[in-house]
């Protein structure tokens, strides 16, 4: 089954009366269970893309699905709810709440979706053990190098079991190593769990655990190679 | 819940100065209320207190017909055989001393100078007059059957250029609307510390004052002080008579009991301008919080917070503030109030001629003060953040992510 279908959609940012054009008509499917890329220029629309499919913007116009569901004319509040338990975030930057700890930061996601305090307890143990950062889970973001906190967010990202997880960039700001290990752990727990996972990327190493690259350019889809590595 | 509250006290952590200003902020401006709320509390207390105690009594027996105004001398509005009544008074025991008073206008010539007063007659050895000779700053104090001496008050004596033993000619209305005239000898000088009561009262014995005004066997009131002032009205109504007029301490001093509705309300202006620059610097402490973490917001919404959880975020943190800028104002407020109500503050003659104010001012600060500006504080500060905490729950998580 289909995690999310879009259908004609485009997305016009004004500004004043300035009119970018983001994207022009986008029709995509990703199913169940895919690790997909998006690359493409920069410009190109793919953080846009990802923002639509994420519920955290709306489109100009045409139809997005998650899960055979219109998303599209949700209201604030439906689309947090839906955010909350559907879908996973890692950002390029500043992904961790300074203030909180490891474990909080996993713990957020739970405890926004009411999870008893047993639960989250065996939940955030569970995803730092699987991102290799048990014994670090009482330490704040800045006292985590970049591709610790990377992996924190990767455990929040899928904290509430979400059908879809949304990562623009990355690996971006890390280096070989850490962006590998980001990248194997990610390829591991799709494998293990099924989750789906969309990148955005112009990083050649994210581009290579890929198993569908999606190539944007100017606001459409000019290339979608579903096949392009088998494992 | 409570992780919102460990989120919101590290936020506060995290510039610390500034956390330190506006808990500053919340702190200097309790104090200051409850600074403000002693002094004009004490004044009250203090005004009322010194009318009682100079002017009123708690309790007044007068002729029907007296009218305190007009000071009039008619027998007709005077209290007929006032040593009777006094001691049928000094038998109860509510009653801590009771004294005929008579009161005429008069007024002091001297070379070249003439001055309207108040001329007194007094029992001299009462405890009601125990301000008077607890006040003695010079020479002696009045004997019961002195012919010819008087007290004044020592700013009369200053500004007459007058001292102990000189001879002033004292003009009176009489009882039959004469006037008559008498030279006198300043046996001492007094001062109660109220500048407006001072300057313009003179005291004799009562005895004289009866024949120099001829109204022997009279006296214009009984000025009467009870042991606790909240008998005042049990012993009013005791007292009431067909033949007499029963006046308590609260008439006679409907002024005072005006200003203090008064003075209540420059409290409350007060108030709000002092919590309204209080509110600007938190709202804009926490403006600044809001547009720093913009991005950080959007992380918290993108992974499914609610406006309201991050409204809810920043009224933790303001609660946060109220709470540590009420108890840093509380111990900075308390000993400065501590101090004044032991030491008072000075004031001097603020100029107002019969009206009764003591030249210092004794802070007292109330329990009911205390709490209303305790929570007013954490109001206003809770109030000061909505505005920001608004503008954070309205930000789109896309554009918080993009700045
Ligand atoms: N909030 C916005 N307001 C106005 N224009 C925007 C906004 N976000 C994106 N754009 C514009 O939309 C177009 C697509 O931007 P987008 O960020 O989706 O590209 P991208 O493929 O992610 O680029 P990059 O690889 O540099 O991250 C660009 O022209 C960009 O300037
Ligand atoms: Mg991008």
């Amino acid at each position: 089954m289909e995690v999310t279908k879009l259908t004609d959609v485009t997305r016009v940012y004004k500004i004043g009366e300035v009119e970018t054009h983001a994207l022009r008509g986008i029709n995509l499917t990703i199913g169940d269970g895919e690790f997909t890329t998006l690359v493409g220029p920069s410009g190109s629309g793919k953080t846009t893309l990802l923002q639509l499919i994420g519920c955290l913007d709306q489109p100009t116009s045409g139809s997005i699905y998650l899960r055979g569901e219109d998303v599209t004319r949700l209201n604030r509040n439906q689309r947090a709810d839906l955010r909350k338990a559907k879908i996973g975030f890692i950002f390029q930057f500043f992904a961790l709440i300074p203030t909180l700890t490891a474990y909080e930061n996993v713990e957020m996601p739970l405890l926004l979706s009411g999870q008893n305090n047993g639960r989250r307890k065996t939940r955030v143990m569970e995803l730092l053990d699987a991102v290799g950062l048990s014994d670090r889970a009482h330490h704040r973001p800045d006292q985590l190098s970049g591709g610790e906190q990377q992996r924190v967010a990767v455990a929040r990202a899928l904290a509430t079991n979400p059908v879809l997880v949304l990562a623009d960039e990355p690996t971006a700001n890390l280096d070989t190593a850490n962006g590998d290990q980001v990248m194997e752990i990610m390829q591991k727990l799709n494998q293990e769990t099924g989750t789906t996972f969309i990148f955005a990327t112009h990083d050649p190493r994210v581009i290579k655990y890929a198993r569908r690259v999606v190539t944007l350019c100017d606001g459409l889809v000019v290339e979608n190679n579903t096949a392009k590595k088998k494992d | 819940m409570l992780q919102l509250f460990k989120m919101a006290y590290r936020n506060l952590g995290r510039n610390r100065r500034r956390t330190f200003f506006s808990v500053l902020a919340v702190a200097v401006a309790l104090a200051l209320l409850l600074m403000i709320a002693a002094i004009l509390e004490g004044e009250m207390r203090g005004a009322i207190d010194l009318s009682i105690r100079l002017h009123t009594g708690h309790l007044q027996i007068r002729a029907k017909s007296y009218e305190e105004e007009k000071l009039s001398l008619a027998w007709d509005d005077l209290v007929e055989n006032p040593e009777q009544i006094v001691t049928q008074l000094e038998a109860l025991e509510e009653v801590k001393a009771a004294a005929p008073r008579l009161n005429a206008s008069g007024i002091i010539a001297t070379r070249d100078e003439s001055v309207g007063v108040q001329v007194i007659g007094i029992d001299p050895l009462s405890e009601t007059n125990e301000p008077f000779y607890q006040g003695m700053v010079a020479g002696e104090y009045l004997t019961p059957d002195d012919r010819e001496g008087v007290i004044i008050g020592l700013p009369l004596a200053e500004k007459l250029d007058l001292k102990v033993g000189d001879t002033i000619n004292l003009l009176v209305n009489t009882s039959n609307g004469d006037v008559d005239e008498q030279l006198f000898t300043i046996r001492g000088l007094y001062s109660t510390g109220t500048p407006g009561y001072d300057k313009s009262t003179i005291f004799m014995p009562l005895a004289k004052a009866q024949t120099f005004t001829r109204t022997e066997g009279h006296a214009s009131l009984i000025f009467i002080l009870l042991n606790d002032i909240d008998q005042t009205d049990a012993v009013a109504a005791a007292l009431q008579s067909s033949q007499y007029k029963i006046e308590t301490w609260r008439e006679m001093n409907k002024l005072f009991v005006q200003m203090t509705g008064f003075a209540n309300v420059y409290m409350a202006f007060l108030n709000l301008i002092v919590l309204g620059v209080t509110a600007t610097v938190i709202t804009n402490t926490l403006l600044m919080a809001v547009f720093e973490r913009t991005r950080e917001m959007g992380i918290l919404t993108a992974i499914g917070m609610k406006g309201r959880q991050l409204i809810a975020l920043f009224m933790a943190e303001a609660g946060f503030l109220a709470v540590g800028g009420i108890i840093f104002g509380l111990l900075l407020g308390w000993p400065l109030v501590a101090y004044y109500t032991k030491y008072g503050i000075y004031f001097g003659d603020m100029g107002m001629t019969g009206i009764i104010f003591g030249d210092t001012i004794y802070a007292h600060l109330t329990v009911s003060d205390t709490v209303i500006l305790i929570i007013m504080a954490f109001v206003i500060t809770l109030l000061a953040a909505l505005y920001p905490a608004i503008v954070a729950s309205r930000l789109e998580p896309v554009e918080a992510l993009h700045s």
